[in-house]
């Protein structure tokens, strides 16, 4: 008799233990789950306004927000890799268009091709050529674009530099005299640096400055060597800028930085032009308390990255996804979610008159100058190449050997790049 | 009688079989799969199960993060844990001296081990705040309107000792476990064995050093087994300070980016295979040593 009830209490919490639960409701209920790392600043309230969009258009749909905080999508995608391994993908995920896509999931087959969406919608005639095969592998397109940022920009503090009587340097020749200037005014650090994916930022704007755009695309398809002497010139060229940055790097994220910024302790930051955006919540005011120009030496060259959603391989919720992707790609979805995030639309029909000052501007150089992608932000490199990259990285910023860094940089290229 | 005492065999097996089981599957299985990945080449979100032998082992040994990582655990365990012990005993030889109010102070120094460690990382984070100039805060301020200016520093942005600073917070949280296991081997010493010594004309300071001390030998093996052991596989509170800064990287933080940043699943188990056998080191000699210890008594 007791025997049997324990029995019986065994059996039970066995079943307990292995009837596990999905974190998602059933399939039958009109849902769909997006994942993005978007829980903050004009990333957080443009992905409401897309969100608003969608709910008009699909009330009945119950939109479930699976965003993980973390800059740059570190945290998110370690998050999203469980989940995939575990076969319990979201509808619907945010990736950096380019090799990040491409070299993960692509790869391992885990998301749809979605030619048929374009097709549907007419998308190839709206967004931009340039943009195409980079999302694509043999033919196939397997993401929707949101937006394009702006990668190499450099942003001022305009009273600063009035203070100083710098003005916004063309070179960097005249980027680093203004800052020696600065330096012996008593500003310690004119450039304000976060973390260490800041530093990497600032990396590949160099590198672009230093090598100008053909060669900085050799970086990528093998045919810039990466124990060239110009490569040696550039990561010199990157000690010196370290040189300007603030000691306490390390401790502040990148909107930390940007406050040092509109603050006034620091005169520059080199981000990407989601800093924008940072900037506008803050109630600074475009060219009065913030002024931007590509970073010196990259003008005429726009080193983009872009999000995009993509349709998860058996996505617990295909028909929903869908729905989501085509407000995503839609003009509608698109200007509600760029003017506040601070980004430029991947269509080219947008309405102007609701981009902002700085936005404007981005849109006329998307339209004319010449594009290059970016490395931290996915485009160029695969994650396990710029996660090689980020390590010989960080042990330069420990020891400052140019020539060990160099040497890493090569191997990594070796091993997860196309150097042979 | 037989009969019965089959019949509790039985029955305690019955009752133990679960956790067996999870514990089975859920810590022996993966170590052993976590083992078999780490002799892959997986690189990538899809499994690889090629078998490269001690690839993966060879090149983390020549791998210069993986260098700061040893480096680094081997300062934080050193720092943390002697730092943990002489503060623990500090605070329960204070205790033990009949000291007024003494439950309001042994639970003042328990009551940061109530806390995670994300917790005290990102307090200490904004204590420890490296900023200078007019932006100075946390204890950097408050040394500078104590007049203290000596004592601002860089705390864990330091060049090179950087983790030294990361350990404060630890031996801040865990001091009052090392207290509290100390108070318990303090009261266990007999009264008898002090009141025999001053009847032989010994000194409170040989009290203590000849005989307490040598009678706490058990309780610290202990707590250096449980520092240690903590103080190896430290990851939590490492990110909620320093974020993933390589100059403050310990092993655990390696392991989770190369994995999940970087898809080398190969790489990473092997990370994970490496932190285990280092625990097991400082474990499995101090388990056979009490299960001796209790098979003796």
């Amino acid at each position: 008799m007791r025997v049997g009830r324990l029995v019986g209490l065994v059996v039970m919490l066995l079943l307990m233990g292995c009837g596990g639960t999905r974190p998602t409701a059933s399939p039958e209920v009109s849902q769909v789950e997006v994942f993005s790392w978007w829980t903050g600043g004009g990333e957080q309230a443009g992905l409401n306004a897309m969100i608003a969009v969608f709910q008009q258009k699909h009330p009945e749909i119950q939109f479930i927000n699976a965003a993980v905080a973390g800059g740059a999508g570190s945290n998110a995608r370690a998050v999203l890799a469980t989940r995939l391994q575990a076969m319990n993908p979201p509808d619907s995920w945010q990736g950096h268009a380019g090799q990040e896509l491409i070299g993960t999931y692509v790869k391992a087959g885990q998301i749809e091709p979605l030619n048929f969406l374009y097709e549907k919608n007419g998308w190839l005639d709206v967004m931009p050529k340039t943009l195409i095969p980079l999302i694509s592998q043999d033919g196939k397109i397997y993401s929707v674009p949101v937006n394009i940022h702006r990668a190499n920009m450099l942003w001022y503090n305009p009273s600063v530099l009035a203070r100083h009587g710098v003005t916004p340097p063309q070179t960097l020749e005249e980027w680093f005299a203004g800052m020696d200037a600065m330096q012996a005014a008593g500003m310690e650090a004119p450039l304000a640096l976060g973390e260490q994916w800041t530093a990497v930022h600032l990396f590949e704007t160099i590198l672009l400055a230093c090598l100008g755009p053909d060669a900085y695309d050799g970086l990528w398809n093998g045919k810039t060597d990466w124990n060239s002497p110009q490569v040696t010139q550039a990561l010199e060229t990157y000690a010196r800028v370290l040189t300007y940055t603030n000691k306490d790097a390390a401790s502040l994220s990148w909107q930390d930085a940007a406050q040092l910024v509109s603050n006034g302790d620091a005169a520059y930051n080199v981000m990407g032009d989601w800093e924008e955006g940072f900037f506008k919540e803050l109630n600074k005011e475009p060219l009065r308390d913030f002024g931007w120009q590509p970073v010196p030496g990259t003008q005429g060259v726009f080193q983009f990255l872009s999000d995009s959603f993509v349709l998860a391989a058996n996505a617990p919720h295909r028909a929903e996804a869908i729905a989501w992707l085509e407000v995503v790609g839609s003009r509608e979805g698109q200007d509600a979610f760029n003017p506040v995030k601070g980004s430029i639309p991947a269509r080219q029909d947008a309405d102007r008159s609701l981009y902002d000052v700085y936005l404007q501007s981005a849109m006329d150089d998307w339209a004319k100058d010449r594009i290059v992608g970016s490395l931290w932000h996915g485009v160029v490199a695969n994650d396990s190449w710029k996660t090689q990259i980020n390590n010989a990285l960080g042990i330069f910023l420990m020891n400052g050997d140019v020539s060990r860094f160099q040497s890493a940089l090569a191997e990594a290229c070796k091993f997860s790049g196309p150097c042979r | 009688m037989t009969m019965h005492s089959k019949k509790e065999a039985w029955q305690s097996f019955l009752l133990v079989s679960p956790s067996l089981l999870a514990v089975a599957i859920f810590v022996y299985g993966f170590i052993g799969w976590t083992g078999r990945v780490s002799l892959s080449r997986w690189t990538g979100l899809l499994p690889d199960f090629t078998w490269v032998g001690l690839e993966n082992y060879r090149k983390l040994f020549g791998d210069a993060r993986f260098q700061i990582d040893i480096r680094n655990t081997v300062l934080f365990t050193a720092v943390f844990v002697l730092g943990a012990l002489l503060l623990g005993l500090f605070e329960a030889l204070l205790l033990d001296q009949g000291v007024k109010g003494e439950a309001f102070f042994r639970n003042l120094f328990l009551f940061p081990l109530a806390i995670s460690y994300i917790v005290t990382g990102v307090v200490w984070r904004w204590l420890m705040n490296p900023a200078s100039g007019t932006r100075l805060s946390g204890l950097n301020l408050l040394f500078e309107r104590l007049g203290l200016h000596f004592l601002i520093n860089d705390w864990y942005t330091t060049p090179f000792w950087g983790i030294v600073f990361i350990a404060i917070p630890a031996i801040w949280q865990m001091s009052g476990f090392t207290m509290a296991i100390y108070l318990a081997g303090l009261r266990a010493v007999p009264d008898e064995l002090r009141e025999a010594a001053r009847v032989d004309g010994a000194s409170e300071w040989q009290i203590y050093t000849r005989i307490v001390l040598p009678l706490l030998r058990p309780v610290t093996l202990s707590a250096l087994i449980i520092l240690g052991h903590m103080s190896l596989k430290v990851f939590d509170l490492i990110l909620a300070v320093a974020g993933k800064q390589l100059a403050l990287d310990v092993p655990a933080v390696y392991m989770w980016q190369t994995t999940f940043d970087g898809n080398f699943y190969g790489q990473g188990a092997a990370i994970a295979m490496l932190l285990l056998l280092s625990v097991a080191v400082l474990i499995v000699p101090y388990i056979w040593y009490t299960l001796r210890a209790e098979e003796e008594a």
